[in-house]
């Protein structure tokens, strides 16, 4: 048995990864060619690179098949139920920030906070005959953080991209989506609740609290961490 | 894991049960149309029951409960009264306790109309009680009603206690609205700038600088939440005495006679729950005309606020106390309102209640 760690395989997550665990004195290389997902860990024994789709991290790591994956926090919260207990967030790495967060329309000047969104929902459904919609591919967190601030009479609808669109399409009358500076929401005249943000996210190194551990397992993950100043 | 043949026959004993007291047998399709769920119970349902779909139908919903069904089979139907009790399987996603089991039988029995509701009440929960009787479970009930009708006798706007009363099974932002209706909370400083400036500038003003108007809620909406604010910032707050009042009937939590004498004293001051205190006395005397000890009976006024949001009355759970981690072995409660919704202008009264086989079996494996 190797450990298998999960890295994102393309794109700045993955250039940053990478340079997340150089900075730590731990190379990891994509190997082969450009369009070859293989790679290599060098200078820690018994560890295996295996490279992903961020968004497909979160369920290898909950099923066990990989030990140790770098993804967002985001889509480890949304993706695994009861993530708490089948994942270990070892560490933040201080890259891939953003937001997910509630927006509404700039024109909608009653509303700047979720109390605002509940009564403005309320209002809207007895108006219109639907429930107020929000347009997300977040669904989890959306609802569990919605239903601790006890809003009512909104509806998620799913957006998988251009989710800032939506109002403007009449798909949807408020969205929750991530955003790194908050350009998008500006141009597209949507404004964030003064108490709308949901998560921070960051990308995070998991640690799977499902994957088996052999005795060598063990002992070569001790190694990394500690390699990594994780230990202890 | 228990043997599902023993909690097949388990339920049959207490379907019987229930068709001895009268009920007729009904069943219903496991798949319901997701929309009617969606409309009552809002996104909540979705974390709760499975969706599958087809390209004819749309959403479907796999049954979560028996009620809304039957009272859909109901309001097609003339008779009154109408006993009706059901056995099958309901299925609940799980989204954080692998412990709890995704399907479940529950039997059922659901009485609508008759003359009076403190003896239809006390017909229900006597039937359950008795059913449940060998294995010494500890009766819960409440009465939603009476916060509804506490609410109604507060001393302010009709918008505010529609506020309220939307909120009454939402008790964390039910709370909170209540503190700033009382004062005891500042406004936030974002509605403190909105309301000047409209006060400087007018509504008028105020809309032109949020422009452009984008989305379904339109610029009239907006400008008549904003004229609401402004109402409503004038408005007095709820007095000391009546949240306190309030507050006091939330927090009842004592056997059934010291609830209803507590009740009685608020009542001198807020008068609109008298009749539903008076139904809760008529509810107790049919409850011990049923042979049940109401002096025993606990009462907590809260009870059933948690709950999905149909229960608008009197509301009950039977627990295993030697079991605390047990969800409730039965539980039901008065729902008026959902008929009405359901009914489609027309309204019955309606109570009833679900039992679990499977927590009867256990439980009574238990003292064997």
């Amino acid at each position: 048995m190797t450990l298998k760690l999960g890295v994102p395989s393309k794109g700045r997550l993955m250039e940053k990864t990478f340079d997340w665990f150089a900075e730590r004195g731990i190379a990891i290389a994509r190997t082969g060619s450009e369009r070859e997902y293989s790679g290599a860990v060098e200078g820690v024994d018994g560890i295996e690179l295996v490279l992903l789709s961020a968004g497909e991290i979160p369920r290898e790591l909950a099923s066990g098949r990989i030990h140790l994956g770098v993804t967002g926090s985001d889509l480890v919260q949304e993706r695994i139920a009861d993530w708490e207990h089948r994942v270990l967030a070892l560490e933040p790495m201080g890259f891939g920030f953003a937001d997910l967060i509630i927006a509404v329309p700039r024109c909608w000047a009653d509303v700047d906070t979720l109390d605002d969104l509940d009564a403005a929902a309320a209002a809207f459904r007895a108006a219109h005959g639907h429930r107020l919609r929000i347009a997300t591919k977040y669904h989890r967190l959306v609802r569990v953080f919605l239903r601790d601030a006890g809003v009512a009479d909104y509806q998620l609808v799913d957006s998988q991209g251009a989710t800032e669109g939506t109002v403007k399409n009449l798909t949807a009358e408020a969205i929750a989506d991530i955003t790194s500076t908050g350009e998008t929401l500006r141009a597209n005249h949507l404004k964030i609740l003064s108490d709308g943000l949901i998560h921070r996210s960051q990308a995070t190194l998991f640690k799977s609290r499902s994957a088996d551990y052999s005795d060598a397992d063990r002992v070569n993950l001790r190694d990394l961490l500690d390699r990594l100043g994780l230990g202890g | 894991m228990q043997d599902k043949g023993r909690i097949l026959a388990q339920a049959e004993r207490l379907h019987v049960f229930f068709r001895g007291a009268g009920a007729e047998p009904v069943q219903t399709a496991i798949l319901q149309p997701a929309e009617t769920l969606l409309d009552l119970y809002g996104e909540d349902i979705r974390a709760r029951a499975y969706v599958t779909s087809d390209a004819l139908r749309g959403e479907q919903m796999l049954r979560p409960d028996f009620t809304v069904p039957v009272v859909q089979m109901h309001m097609d139907s003339a008779a009154d009264p109408a006993r009706y009790t059901y056995c099958g399987e309901v299925f609940r996603r799980q989204e954080r306790d692998p412990s709890r089991p995704n399907e479940y039988i529950q039997v059922g029995y659901e009485l609508f109309g008759g003359d009076s509701p403190a003896e239809a009440d006390a017909e229900v929960f006597a039937l359950f009680s008795e059913a449940l009787s060998p294995l010494d479970l500890r009766a819960a009930t409440g009465d939603i009603g009476l916060i509804l009708a506490a609410v109604d006798g507060l001393s302010t706007t009709d918008k505010r206690k529609a506020a309220l009363r939307r909120h009454v099974w939402r008790p964390r932002r039910f709370r909170a609205l209540l503190e700033r209706f009382a004062g005891r909370i500042p406004l936030p400083e974002s509605r403190k700038r909105l309301l000047a400036e409209i006060e400087a500038h007018g509504v008028e003003a105020v809309l032109k600088a949020a422009a452009p108007e984008i989305g379904l809620r339109s610029r009239a909406d907006v400008a008549h939440r904003l004229h609401a604010l402004v109402q409503d910032a004038a408005e007095p707050p709820v007095s000391t005495g009546e949240t306190e009042l309030l507050e006091d009937l939330l927090s009842i939590r004592e056997t059934s006679v010291h609830a209803l004498a507590h009740l009685r004293d608020i009542a001198v001051d807020l008068k609109t729950i008298g009749p539903a205190v008076d139904r809760m006395q008529a509810r107790l005397d049919a409850l011990a005309g049923q042979g049940i000890d109401v002096d025993l009976l606990d009462f907590e006024a809260s009870y059933g606020r948690t709950t999905m949001e149909y229960y608008d009355g009197f509301v009950f759970g039977f627990y295993a106390e030697r079991k605390p981690g047990l969800p409730p072995v039965a539980t039901g409660g008065r729902y008026d309102a959902l008929t009405r919704i359901l009914g489609r202008g027309r309204e019955v009264p309606a109570v009833g209640g679900v039992v679990r086989p499977e927590l009867v079996l256990s439980l009574t494996e238990a003292l064997a």
